[in-house]
């Protein structure tokens, strides 16, 4: 492969020679030119009559069959390097420097015919959101059939449907004669996302570029998404180039990687050596921000990267990290680092390569263990009552809810008998595909939506109303949320004072130099700053605004706060400094969470708790340390078992895929009636007397507070889940059991 | 279908890099005054309405002052415009003929905006039943043609500068409730009004701190769009003489008064006053326009 990449290097200017004409009635290519060759790119967006780099001297390349992964914060360049190599760029945008060429074709050189070759016909895009590239008002196998008349000569009608079946067969999907008769919006995210990949690869194209293709998926399907990648990219003998900010998603995928940092490409080298001794200080923080196995929040505090991007157009003298970088020396501000060669192609844009990974911590780790989560776990087991809690020392329960929506076309049991507790001072995780019915939950105990009659809610044992507009003032005081998406979250015509004023005054009951005294307080204590007061949501970035969200939740003093997927819309760095801020404001306070996400690393990291939610039913509940160990529910199993991870340093590298869990199918619809257990038309573990289908399996309790609602008695699923073959689905020593 | 919608790399492209601290966009008045159909549409505006406040002090004669000896007098030195039937001046009629106008179509606009905007911001936000009614109801005004709701009015409440303000602004009511009703639906789903709630506001609160600035654009925009319509709309009744009455000056009611006389040559009598009263539908219009553009770009 190092010879096709070197020998690659020069071909692109062999071919400049080449006529057009000749190029689009795809002439073939030099056989050694790689898939991919980015040679010294610029690129310049016009903002306000000024050009401002977005990219800065970026090269890179992808040989045949290999898949190059391009990672970084937004805003660091990733699709506007996609972009650039289909042409693309908004109209503002123009590569103004540099050469691209694709399988040896110049792509920049190209005229209009040549472009719609290239698209057509060698190159694929696929965006994060399935919706963007399917036409809303056109069925799927027109789509499909369409897509495959513009890269392959037409052909009648059967022919075409039957290769539209074939590819979407290829992508797994099930019934593809169903699917081609439905509308884009009648499927799923992760079927969608499928069939946008069929509709990529029906031109069978050299390079595949999968912009963040994952991200607004749930973790499963992520998985599923992911699994069915690797074997089509070794069928069709695709090059991919797989952006993403999810650094494990990106070393379960690539063969090598490159990082960006604001434009440039600061480090590059082989997957698997790059993430576990990564050589550059900007790799080196992002990897300390995503929480590792093993990590808590009552022992170890993210690793948040200091400070922003910088503006685009700002031009410093010396490398572009320096501003953020806690091992800079004078060196650093004067002159922009070159390449250096740090291993066997593995490159670093750093000075101080050889120390990057004595990049001091910018968390000091916490002094002392906060001593209230310990307390709190002792308290457990003798069960005496705390002075400011319930009876039985909860803060929150919640008994029995079910919640029915009528939906045109019958009934949606988004909510089944669900009962789930809370103590002060612990976070609550509720884990579950979208759909499952977290938000429901949250809603209810919110007040914002009513549970069917018969449940209850209860704050320090008394009843809550289940209306908001029945609630006293000081039940709003005690239960708030932090929304995923801030912008949808805070009013963009209200400035940052009146967003955290607001709260202050109506449920503190604040007001002059009180408030703002408190506002004072509240602003530095999510740390934000004055001057971010009399800005809109629009003036702030993303994880700023979130901020704001938090202090406006945090305002009154709550007891309890829902986050719900509070940091799923943030990059890594600022997810984790997110992270570290709850974390903190609940050990200052006591706060309690009930914390929603689909990411099982940070709800490890953050949980005391942890309640397994599945189409509408609680399928395990307990601890964070029972939950995460076997023995599991099967569902959790899988669930588990699909979570990317990151390479550990002195670990084998294991392919992933041998190990995982694949779940067959979606979730069961709502609005049916479900017999047996709820999971069973998808349960690898499904006994075989069939008592799984007739009877629905009840809460059974493992260790202490550990329930799980699976037929298969505890001790077994722990003998299974523990054994080294026991991940293979298979029937028989439960169905002698059961 | 064109190719670019099935193929897979289609798609308009994402916007630049969007980085922290992200900076404002430039103020939406300053887009406005960089526009020259904007310019022109004020300047005319600006002369209207200067017509219609100091008018009577320049006019050239008293727009009511009669002449039976010069009769439809033809334009001259004397009257730039001519005369009309009763010998009263034409271009002192149409500068004075700003005023009623000029004040009439605001108001009855502004009426019809504020009694809009309040039905639209309820219905859109509390939904349910009342707005399953109040939208059959919408819908049930806008199916009859305005100027037989403005008869009705003015024949039971009689003609007067007032009854034309109301019925105006009844008539627009239901148009602006409407399209604010949408604005305020593409609102509902945001999470800042949950937020709102969870802080215990209340639905009035909700309703105008919350979601109203954040339709305002629409609503400015339709009130400026409904203003060019009610200039046309009080005129159009005074033409029919349901408006504003004789003998104020006011050019629908002056072309009516005159078109009789029109097919014996006196075309002064109405051409002005027609004039007039396009030169200010249009001056609305590109404003309108400007404002439209501004606000949704
Ligand atoms: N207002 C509603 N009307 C009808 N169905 C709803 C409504 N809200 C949620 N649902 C349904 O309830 C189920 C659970 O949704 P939700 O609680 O949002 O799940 P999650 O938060 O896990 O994504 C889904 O099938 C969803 O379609
Ligand atoms: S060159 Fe200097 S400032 Fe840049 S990353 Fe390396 S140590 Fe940090
Ligand atoms: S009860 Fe049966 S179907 Fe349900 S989780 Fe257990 S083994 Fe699977
Ligand atoms: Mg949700």
């Amino acid at each position: 492969m190092a010879d096709e990449v070197s020998v690659g290097g020069r071909s692109p200017e062999s071919c400049d020679g080449v006529t057009l004409a000749a190029q689009y009635r795809g002439a073939p290519a030099a056989p050694a030119a790689p898939a991919l060759a980015v040679r010294s790119l610029d690129v310049a967006y016009r903002v306000r009559g000024a050009d401002q780099l977005a990219l800065r001297n970026v090269s890179f390349e992808i040989a045949r069959g290999e898949t190059y992964g391009l990672v970084g914060e937004s805003g660091s360049g990733k699709s506007t390097a996609a972009l650039a190599i289909v042409r693309y760029l908004p109209r503002n945008g123009r590569v103004s420097a540099g050469s691209i060429s694709v399988g040896g074709r110049d792509v920049l050189g190209m005229g209009q015919r040549g472009l719609r070759d290239l698209r057509a016909r060698h190159i694929s895009m696929v965006y994060q959101e399935p919706g963007r590239a399917l036409n809303p008002s056109i069925r799927i196998g027109g789509q499909l059939t369409e897509a495959i008349k513009t890269s392959n000569s037409p052909r009648n009608e059967a022919e075409l449907t039957a290769a539209a079946e074939t590819m979407l067969a290829r992508v797994r999907i099930p019934d593809p004669r169903r699917v081609m008769d439905r509308y884009p919006h009648e499927l799923s995210g992760g079927m969608a996302q499928r069939v946008v990949i069929a509709m990529a690869l029906s031109a069978t194209p050299e390079l595949l570029i999968l912009d963040e293709p994952t991200t607004a998926l749930d973790a499963t399907v992520q998985a599923e998404v992911l699994d069915l990648l690797a074997p089509l990219r070794d069928e069709l003998g695709m090059s991919v180039l797989f952006i993403s900010h999810n650094l494990a998603v990106i070393s379960q995928m690539c063969d090598r990687v490159g990082v960006l940092y604001a434009g440039e490409l600061v480090e590059e080298g082989p997957a698997a050596e790059l993430l576990r001794a990564p050589r550059h200080p900007y790799t080196v923080g992002l990897l300390r921000c995503v929480p590792r196995p093993g990590q808590r929040k009552d022992r170890d505090r993210l690793d948040a990267i200091p400070g922003f991007l910088p503006q685009p157009g700002d031009k410093a003298p010396g490398c572009v990290f320096a501003p953020r970088c806690g091992l800079a020396i004078d060196e650093c501000r004067t002159a922009p680092p070159p390449l250096f060669e740090v291993g066997s192609g593995h490159v670093s844009r750093c000075y101080r390569h050889q120390v990057a990974q004595d990049l001091p911590l910018t968390q000091s780790p916490l002094a002392s263990p906060v001593p209230m989560a310990e307390a709190e776990a002792d308290a457990d087991g003798d069960a005496g009552p705390v002075a400011d809690e319930g009876p039985e020392g909860l803060l929150v329960s919640v008994e029995g809810v079910s919640k029915t929506f009528q939906a045109r076309g019958g009934s949606v049991r988004a909510l089944r008998d669900v009962s789930v507790s809370l103590r002060a001072g612990q976070t609550l995780g509720l884990v579950g595909e979208s759909g499952s019915g977290k938000t429901t939950l949250a809603r209810i105990l919110l007040g914002l939506t009513a549970p069917d009659p018969g449940g209850r809610v209860t704050l320090d044992g008394a009843e809550l109303a289940a209306t908001l507009a029945k609630r006293p003032l000081a039940t709003l005081r005690d239960v708030q949320i932090v929304f995923q998406n801030p912008d949808s979250a805070l009013n963009r015509r209200a400035t940052v004072r009146r967003l955290i004023g607001r709260p202050l005054a109506k449920l503190a009951g604040l007001s002059g130099p009180a408030l703002a005294t408190r506002l004072a307080e509240l602003v530095s204590s999510v740390r934000l700053a004055q001057r971010h007061l009399p800005l809109k949501p629009g003036q702030l970035s993303g994880g700023l605004k979130q901020r704001v969200a938090i202090a406006r939740a945090f305002a009154a003093g709550p007891r309890v706060v829902v986050c719900d997927e509070p940091t799923s819309a943030l990059d890594v760095s600022v997810q984790a400094a997110i992270l570290n801020l709850l974390g903190d404001l609940q050990a200052e306070r006591r706060t309690s969470y009930v914390f929603i996400s689909h990411d099982l690393e940070i709800v490890r990291y953050l949980a005391d708790q942890i309640v397994v939610l599945y189409a509408g039913r609680v399928l395990e509940s307990g601890p964070a340390s029972a939950v995460f160990s076997a023995p599991h529910h099967p569902y959790t199993e899988a669930l588990l078992s699909a979570m990317p991870r990151l390479p550990v340093a002195g670990e084998a590298a294991g392919d992933p895929a041998d190990t995982r869990i694949q779940l067959a199918g979606e979730p069961p619809s709502l609005s049916d009636a479900i017999s047996g257990c709820i999971f069973h038309t998808r349960c690898p573990r499904k006994l075989s007397s069939g008592i799984c289908e007739s009877t629905e399996p009840g809460l059974l309790e493992g260790e202490p507070g550990h329930l799980i609602r699976c037929h298969i008695p505890i001790g077994e699923l722990r003998g299974l889940q523990l054994s080294p073959g026991g991940t293979t689905p298979r029937n028989s020593p439960g169905a002698g059991s059961a | 279908m064109t190719d670019t919608t099935v193929n897979p790399i289609s798609g308009p492209p994402v916007g630049t890099a969007a980085v922290a601290p992200v900076q404002a966009p430039p103020a939406r008045w300053l887009l406005l005054m960089r526009r020259p159909t904007f310019g022109i549409g004020v300047v005319i505006l600006a002369f209207w309405i200067v017509c219609a406040i100091f008018g009577g002090s320049f006019a050239p004669h008293s727009p009511l002052a009669q002449d039976l000896l010069a009769t439809n007098s033809a334009p001259s030195g004397a009257h730039w415009f001519g005369t009309d039937q009763l010998g009263r001046d034409v271009l002192s009629r149409v500068i004075t003929g700003a005023r009623d106008i000029l004040y009439v179509a605001p108001l009855a606009t502004l009426l019809g905006t504020v009694l809009g905007t309040a039905l639209g911001l309820v219905m859109g936000y509390l939904g349910g039943a009342f707005d399953l009614i109040a939208s059959r109801l919408v819908e049930a005004v806008l199916a009859l043609p305005a100027v037989i709701i403005a008869f009705l009015f003015i024949v039971a409440l009689g003609p007067s500068t007032l009854t034309l303000i109301l019925v105006i602004g009844i008539i627009f009511t239901p148009l602006i409730a409407r399209t604010v009703r949408a604005a305020v639906l593409a609102e509902r789903d945001l999470d800042y009004l949950p937020a709102a709630r969870l802080l215990g506001e209340g639905p009035a609160w909700i309703m105008a701190r919350e979601i109203l600035p954040n339709v305002l654009p629409a609503v400015l925009v339709e009130f400026t769009v409904r203003l060019g319509y009610a200039i046309f709309t009080v005129a159009t009744l005074s033409f029919l003489g349901f408006g504003i009455q004789p003998p104020t000056p006011d050019w629908g009611a002056d072309i009516y008064a005159n078109y009789a006389v029109l097919p014996a040559g006196y075309w002064w009598d109405t051409l002005f006053p027609a004039l007039a009263i396009a030169s200010l539908v249009t001056a609305v219009n590109l404003v309108t326009d400007s404002v439209e553009q501004v606000a949704n770009g």
